[in-house]
């Protein structure tokens, strides 16, 4: 059995099932078309995976630790943040409250990206 | 028979693809890196595997929680290049062996007893590619070897344990031995070493795990199947219990250690490691 685990999300059933419908939205941006679809009309492609307000607020807000604490596992998260221009540095900076600057200067080699 | 002629434990970081596919390899950043696949290349040259079994998770691009399979092997001719929301990178497709998939479905099923989740379609993604393009890079229109996915959910916890991942290497090993055909095998453990992507926590790593991982792999990998998923992510990040797929890799091969590397620019501690049968 898994023990918390300070400033960690553990990724078990309960997570994931409470985060089935938005890592399903996720799912689907593996297509372009989706990808397209996500882009043109961002409502529209959220009103159809039977999100709750909070769930689509963390969307809009690109709130990225929210929608971790919302069960999104963090591969599927990767979709959401490339299809709305937030690499993975970029949301990892956001989860840790600092810029992406302040974050690159934590790293050993910052040129391998 | 089939022989294992060896095996390789190697990280399997998405920003290595892009690196390939732009040919970016010499820059300072990602030299290293490269560097350190030239002699392993050059050994995979004289071992001349025709196989090579790619132990791996999917990131998301074709596996999904509505049906989320433990241990999960492609059993067809050919598999595709997957996207993760990315795009779909310029890769040839991969020539699977059909033969060798169905003898090791049955002989592990069978006579092993590990109830395997059989796939005629994967499309296969960075976690099986970028272990392909540091070991055998490809042509315009093919690899130099045919390869079979393994994925492990190494994603949704419960995942399978670190001895179970171990004993299935060991089960593989015996079933390429009775393979009836004349077949050279690689087997590759994919994934880590220490980092975690996500929580306050994200970009930490931990390279004294690493190398402690790294040795006591090659050491006593026995008692290294005996750890457990929380310790390796206390000690090394939540996405580091990836490493457990290496204990596959390390079960089916047996014989002496060859390379040793460790990289660690950005947020994953790049680790690579082989054994020659």
């Amino acid at each position: 059995m898994l023990h918390p685990i300070p400033d960690t999300s553990l990724f078990d059933l309960r997570l994931s099932r409470r985060g089935y419908r938005l890592n399903k939205l996720c799912a689907a941006l593996c297509s372009p078309h989706e990808r397209d679809a996500f882009k043109r009309d961002e409502e529209a492609f959220m009103a159809r995976f039977a999100l709750t307000d909070a769930e689509k607020d963390l969307i809009r807000k690109r709130d990225f630790q929210g929608l971790i604490d919302a069960g999104t596992n963090i591969y599927y998260l990767l979709k959401i943040g490339s299809v709305t221009g937030n690499g993975l540095y970029k949301m990892g900076a956001q989860m840790r409250g600092e810029t992406y600057e302040q974050f690159l200067s934590t790293r050993n080699i910052s040129g391998a990206t | 028979m089939g022989t294992v002629v060896g095996g390789i434990g190697l990280s399997h970081v998405p920003s290595i693809g892009p690196v390939v596919d732009r040919k970016r390899m010499e820059e300072p950043a990602w030299k290293p890196l490269f560097d350190a696949y030239v002699p392993v290349r050059e050994w995979l040259r004289k071992l001349e595997p025709d196989v090579a079994i790619v132990v791996y998770n999917d990131h998301a691009a074709d596996f999904s929680f509505d049906k989320y399979p433990t241990f999960a092997l492609g059993v067809a001719e050919r598999y595709a290049i997957g996207d993760e929301g990315f795009g779909t990178r310029p890769l040839p497709e991969v020539q699977g062996d059909l033969d060798l998939s169905i003898h090791l479905a049955e002989t592990l099923i069978y006579e092993h007893e590990f109830d395997l989740t059989l796939c005629q379609e994967i499309a296969v993604e960075h976690g099986f590619l970028v272990p392909m393009n540091l070991c055998f890079p490809h042509q315009k229109d093919a690899w130099p070897v045919r390869a079979i996915p393994l994925q492990v959910n190494v994603v949704q916890h419960p995942l399978p344990t670190a001895r179970r991942c171990y004993r299935l290497g060991q089960a593989l090993r015996s079933a390429i031995e009775k393979f009836p055909n004349e077949v050279r095998v690689v087997v590759m453990g994919t994934g880590g070493m220490s980092h975690q992507l996500q929580g306050k926590r994200f970009g930490y790593m931990n390279e004294k795990f690493d190398q402690w991982f790294l040795d006591t792999l090659e050491k006593d990998p026995d008692a290294l199947a005996q750890i457990t998923h929380q310790r390796i992510m206390e000690e090394a990040g939540a996405e580091a219990v990836e490493l457990i797929m290496w204990l596959t890799m390390r079960g089916a091969v047996r014989g002496t250690r060859v390379h040793r590397h460790y990289y660690a620019p950005m947020t994953t501690g790049m680790g690579l490691i082989t054994f020659e049968s």
